[in-house]
């Protein structure tokens, strides 16, 4: 049975390179090294598949012969005067270069989903600059790792193990012993509350958690590696960091400037900031100050709550004050596993990362008016492309409901909201499973995505779809134009 | 405890790992939908509303409404916080709020949450056809 080894992860940035899968009669049935959301993907990915193009006639969707598909894309695209081609962070760096080609072709904006994601955190880099390294950098060296207002257990499950805490580094050794104590504590804990739940139902007995009793804090008398997790719930991570701080909703500009005041050694003159007595925070910022290699990764706890940007960038400007008094960084936590190769090729190809607008003939950019939730909502688009996206799916309804109302056309290899709400569907090949191409990691390095098995018959990878849609578009101008002379 | 027929309360959406593995095998998929079409309430909270864990609430904010099924939050208290993970369900209640930078408000919304335990959790093709009056 053949097995394929060192295949890199297509589900989230973390793009773990260690997968094994073992293939039999064309198919994957088993895989080693991945986490649930790469079992799930590896192992499940040819079901509810879309498997021949669509076009919606009479209300509904009908099987068609690709070149008709094919032919009234490339209509639905030369005809629109402002179409949106959005999505681009679940295909190849490859797909997406073809996709920016087209984009200014038919003279539409361009998106790709950092715009709902990440985009606060390019316009905060873009203000202020970022201290950053590899995630290789930071699994043999940081000694305090920070997730802010992200849960890497849900969205990026083997991060921790991979490159922070519980990985092992060359200079800096697993957390795992004590993360495994600490899990039988809680569970032990959780049973004695059981216990006396049962005994006395009717009284509120609890045994103290360690970070809440007074006295030092652990995170700093603790040796080895310290996981401090800050977010406004209490998530799965903060269940295994030796600190956790439960910060009140929209309120993490406030933290993040008294963290800036407190590692100044600036004094705070009240009791609480969002929520968070200031002690704790007294004890936090000695631990970040005393660290010998710290990182913050951010998630969208920051960029999708109040502040967004404004959050950011004091999270930067914070990482920029600790660097006078000891080695840190910052990172995003990259959702989408070619997210940051989706930035870094609209980057190359336009000068800008995202929310690119071609209607002036050249590339513009300016989030706000060019992205696309933006001119959703404005109500200006007049067709759409989605590819390796579903913005039906994560979009807030208004918008979604343009994008809908107007001729959308859908590239993806699963039947998703935005597919079953397209008027033309072109099914695809899987990236890095059924295809391959180049992605890159949440810290900008490039890796190789496998082709491991082969595609279903007829169904095309996303570079070559977008290769035939921009080949017909062109045809397509040139007879409008032949047609306009004669005239 | 009084029981008060509706709550304000701060809606949070995110990511979860149920959420990331549904999605993985299939947004048709059963699982996707078990995994989405769900609110998380604190348990003291859905006592304020005399409802259970389980039984279907209404969250409305000044963007929509949706009904939902009920979980209890885990890992609380979280007194006065939902939490909807991303999917369809809950784009109907996001703010549409961009502050002029792109980026739809999609956590910290104002809401209220009453119990709904007559009305039906719509389903994926059923709540797009209420929705966008297609497909």
């Amino acid at each position: 049975m053949p097995i394929a080894k060192a295949v890199v992860c297509p589900v989230c940035g973390s793009l773990c390179d260690d997968i094994e899968l073992r293939i039999k009669n064309r198919r994957i049935v088993k895989v080693k090294n991945g986490c649930s959301m790469c079992e799930s993907k590896f192992l499940g990915y040819s079901g509810h598949r879309l498997l021949k193009p669509l076009i919606r006639k009479n209300g509904t969707l009908v099987e068609v012969p690709f070149k008709e598909a094919l032919v009234k894309a490339a209509e639905v695209l030369a005809e629109a005067n402002y179409p949106v081609l959005y999505g681009w962070s679940s295909t190849s760096c490859e797909a997406t270069r073809v996709g920016i080609e087209l984009a200014e072709e038919v003279g539409g904006v361009i998106d790709n989903t950092s715009t709902v994601c990440h985009g606060p955190s390019v316009l905060g880099i873009q203000d202020v600059g970022i201290a950053s390294c590899t995630l290789g950098q930071i699994r043999h060296r940081a000694d305090l790792v920070i997730y802010w207002g992200s849960n890497p257990w849900s969205a990026h499950p083997r991060h921790i193990e991979r490159y922070t805490t519980l990985s092992e580094g060359k200079f800096e050794r697993s957390e795992w012993r004590s993360y495994v104590t600490k899990t039988k504590a809680a569970t032990a804990r959780k049973k004695v509350e059981s216990a006396l739940r049962q005994v006395s139902p009717k009284k509120k007995l609890s045994i103290p958690l360690a970070a809440v009793e007074r006295g030092p804090c652990p995170a700093i008398l603790k040796s080895g590696r310290k996981l401090i997790v800050i977010d406004v719930r209490k998530t799965r991570t903060a269940e295994i960091a030796d600190y956790f701080i439960q910060v009140e909703p929209n309120k993490d500009y406030e933290l993040l400037q008294a963290f800036r005041a407190l590692i100044r050694d600036q004094e705070i003159e009240t009791e609480k900031v969002a929520g968070v007595p200031v002690e704790y925070l007294e004890e936090v910022a000695e631990a970040m100050i005393g660290c010998n290699f710290g990182v913050i990764f951010f998630g969208l706890g920051l960029t999708m709550s109040k502040g967004k940007l404004r959050n950011v960038d004091a999270a930067l400007h914070l990482t920029r004050d600790l660097n006078a008094r000891t080695k840190f960084v910052i990172m995003p936590m990259r959702g989408h596993f070619n997210v940051s190769g989706a930035d870094t090729v609209f980057l190359w190809q336009t000068g800008y990362p995202y929310a690119v607008d071609f209607s002036s003939g050249y590339p513009r950019y300016n989030p706000g008016e060019t992205s696309i939730i933006d001119v959703l909502l404005r109500k200006e688009s007049d067709a759409a492309l989605v590819i390796a996206s579903d913005p039906v799916s994560n979009f807030p309804r208004k918008a979604a409901e343009h994008l809908v109302n107007n001729p959308l056309i859908a590239i993806d290899p699963h039947l998703n909201a935005t597919s079953q709400m397209a008027d033309i569907v072109f099914p695809s090949a899987f990236v890095g499973i059924e295809t391959s191409g180049t992605a890159y990691r949440m810290d900008h390095v490039p890796l190789p995505l496998k082709k491991v098995v082969e595609p279903p018959r007829g169904v095309l990878p996303d570079e070559e779809i977008l290769r035939r849609l921009l080949h017909e578009v062109r045809k397509v101008k040139k007879r409008k134009k032949a047609g306009a002379e004669v005239k | 405890m009084d029981v008060s027929s509706k709550l304000k309360v701060t809606l949070l959406t995110g990511r979860t790992i149920e959420q990331g593995v549904g999605k993985e095998r299939g947004k048709a998929s059963e699982d996707y939908f078990e995994s989405v079409a769900v609110c998380y309430v604190d348990p003291e909270d859905l006592k304020k509303l005399g409802t259970k864990e389980r039984t279907n609430v209404r969250v409305s904010t000044d963007y929509g409404s949706v009904i939902l099924k009920a979980l209890k939050s885990p890992r609380g208290p979280h007194p006065g916080v939902i939490f909807i993970p991303y999917g369809v369900w809950v784009n109907a209640v996001v703010s549409t709020e961009t502050d002029s930078i792109g980026m739809p408000s999609l956590k910290g919304i104002s809401a209220e949450i009453e119990p709904a335990a007559d009305k039906v959790v719509l389903g994926l093709s059923e709540l797009l056809r209420e929705q966008f009056g297609k497909g």
